[in-house]
């Protein structure tokens, strides 16, 4: 039989049409963006950069690296994550297992995807207020707690989300044996849900690394590695942002290397996490 | 045998305490979101007192003047600029976004989109930063050439004059905003538009509907909601990004007339200015005050797109 050409057809293989070219152009502009960072970056890009702290007129186009901002970020992003970890399982172990279904529960993750859509930079102006208040000066410690605030909401709710795709069945199961409510959280969901948790964590530490707003006042900058709580931090999206700042052609492109070594870092969490999620998955009961 | 009797009953007792112990201080840790979002809301409003003690809310919304040794403090200049440069952002990127996530769930194979969503995932997790190197390296030199070569065509409309010979411009935050902001739409968008349910696909397209009809008629109404809450969800992050969008959109003080002007967004104007704030009175309470105002809105913008989403869900029960 001969295919009937109607006018719902034309419509149909022209909406196609369209679709197809939205999503070549903006898979195109995508990948176009990786493939700019390393070509731009990869010359700059060399064992001193990453192994060496600036040295005396780094940011006019001397010696040295940017082992400060590495260091300073995974310092500012691993405490933050650390202590966002802490505060992020009691509240979701308080949404999911404490408060059940109820108005409170939807209400609470409300306020968590209000707090999720705050921008970084008033969490840092947040931050600042608090550290003045307590004559804090821009130090590691300020930069570790705003980045916590900023991390909570992200771990909670992907948290949340995966706890709630763990069958009732499960927790009933071991309720019915007997286990208290508390027993139950620890040694079946969280079980359950350990590949969808580190994925969490993971997805707050990506953002805690590359996030910059939070960090520009709390944590400061500096060309040393941090020695303590109280001195100030480097981190990379700064480091990146300064140096493209500058009229040097030889420190922009520093930025362009340090922006490089920024996303690389991003792919390789996002890659650790996947493969830890499909490893960690193997003790999940189905 | 009493004795051991004792010590179970005396272990499910402890294990009980425990349990109603952790119950109370795991909902007390609960409720620690709204606290913070409480405090929050309530100490930039303490800190922007101050200011409006000085001027009213609408002197400071809709002054033009921004010079704090004169104490005048008018914030449109900078409201005009995070608006025009969101909007455009969300005018390129939404369409795209939604022909993009339609074409890879209604059309594309099974085995393409499995292959694509990791990467979407991946490039939602790219720092902001780096799309503002990508802007500054390629979008800002292409401007220009833009600019050029829709002046023969448009240059008598003012939205499109050009009166900027640098691509440091409201196109170029925009451009930069638009596609930062669409791994985040297109991740929700895919996630949305697979939870509406094959059956309701397969009994349009039984009925001899093509599937552009059937993602007009069946998919898009059932979708909707999830897919306005995607946009906002990409919004608030346009909205509030700070680096990325100094890097590309120019920071000069002028309300924008045309694309191809330079702006100078909210978030520029507080973190650009934030280390001298201190030396003049006010000018912290200001700039506290353009911090409380991205916060309200962007909590508005969240509460907006809760309740779609709760009236949706409602509808869709009954």
């Amino acid at each position: 039989m001969k295919k009937r050409w109607t006018l719902a057809h034309l419509e149909d293989r022209a909406m196609r049409t369209i679709m197809q070219l939205a999503s070549l152009v903006l898979v195109g502009v995508l990948a176009a963006i990786l493939v700019t960072i390393f070509i731009r970056g990869l010359p700059f890009l060399d064992l001193d950069l990453i192994t060496k702290t600036p040295q005396g007129g780094f940011f006019l186009g001397g010696e040295g690296g940017i082992l400060n901002a590495i260091v300073g970020s995974l310092l500012l992003a691993g405490g933050g994550t650390l202590l966002a970890l802490f505060i992020s399982l009691p509240i979701a172990f308080g949404i999911n297992v404490y408060t059940g279904a109820s108005r409170l529960a939807s209400l609470l993750r409300m306020a968590l995807d209000v707090l999720w859509g705050i921008p970084s930079l008033v969490y840092g102006a947040f931050g600042f207020t608090i550290m003045i208040a307590f004559g804090m000066r821009a130090s590691l410690g300020a930069g570790i707690l705003v980045l916590t605030l900023l991390q909570i909401p992200i771990m909670v709710r992907s948290m949340d989300e995966v706890m709630r795709m763990v069958p009732s069945e499960l927790s009933q199961a071991a309720y019915s044996l007997g286990a208290t409510r508390l027993e139950a959280a620890w040694s079946v969901l969280v079980r359950q849900a350990l590949p969808g948790l580190v994925t969490a964590v993971l997805l707050a530490f990506g953002r805690g690394i590359g996030d910059a707003a939070s960090v520009l006042f709390t944590a400061g900058f500096s060309d040393r590695i941090p020695t303590s709580l109280a001195s100030p931090s480097a981190s990379l999206p700064l480091a990146v942002f300064f140096q493209l700042g500058s009229p040097f052609p030889e420190v922009r492109g520093n930025g362009y290397a340090t922006a490089l070594v920024l996303t690389v870092l991003i792919l390789f969490i996002s890659m650790l996490s996947r493969f830890l999620a499909r490893r960690l998955s193997r003790n999940v009961i189905r | 045998m009493q004795n051991t009797q004792d010590s179970k009953l005396h272990t499910q007792a402890r294990r009980i305490r425990k349990d109603e112990l952790a119950a109370r201080n795991y909902r007390l840790a609960a409720s620690f979101p709204l606290f913070l979002l409480l405090i929050m809301v309530v100490g930039f409003f303490l800190r922007t007192q101050p200011l409006l003690e000085h001027s009213s809310v609408w002197e400071i919304l809709s002054g033009m003047q921004w010079r704090p040794s004169a104490g005048e403090f008018g914030l449109l200049t900078f409201i005009s600029g995070t608006l025009s440069v969101t909007l455009l952002a969300l005018l390129l990127a939404a369409p795209l976004c939604m022909l993009t996530s339609l074409f890879l769930v209604e059309y594309a194979k099974r085995r393409a989109l499995t292959a694509i969503l990791p990467a979407i995932d991946l490039l939602a997790g790219i720092p902001s930063v780096v799309y503002g190197v990508w802007g500054l390296l390629v979008i800002v030199p292409l401007v220009p050439q833009i600019s050029s070569f829709v002046q023969p065509w448009l240059g008598s409309i003012p939205l499109f004059a050009a009166n900027n010979p640098t691509g440091y411009s409201i196109l170029s935050g925009g451009i930069v905003l638009a596609v930062m902001i669409s791994p985040i739409i297109i991740s929700v968008s895919i996630e949305v538009l697979r939870s509406v349910p094959d059956g309701l696909r397969h009994g349009s397209l039984a009925l001899g509907a093509t599937r552009w009809q059937t993602i007009k008629k069946v998919v898009l109404p059932r979708a909707m909601p999830g897919l306005i809450a995607a946009i906002v969800m990409g919004l608030s992050r346009a909205f509030g990004e700070t680096l990325a969008v100094m890097m590309v959109v120019g920071n000069t003080p002028l309300i924008p007339r045309s694309i191809f002007d330079p702006g100078y967004p909210l978030t520029a104007l507080i973190a650009n200015n934030y280390g001298e704030m201190m030396s003049i009175p006010l000018y912290d309470s200001a700039l506290m005050g353009a911090a409380l105002l991205l916060l309200v809105i962007v909590i508005i913008f969240n509460l907006g797109a809760a309740l779609v989403l709760i009236r949706a869900n409602r509808r869709a029960q009954v």
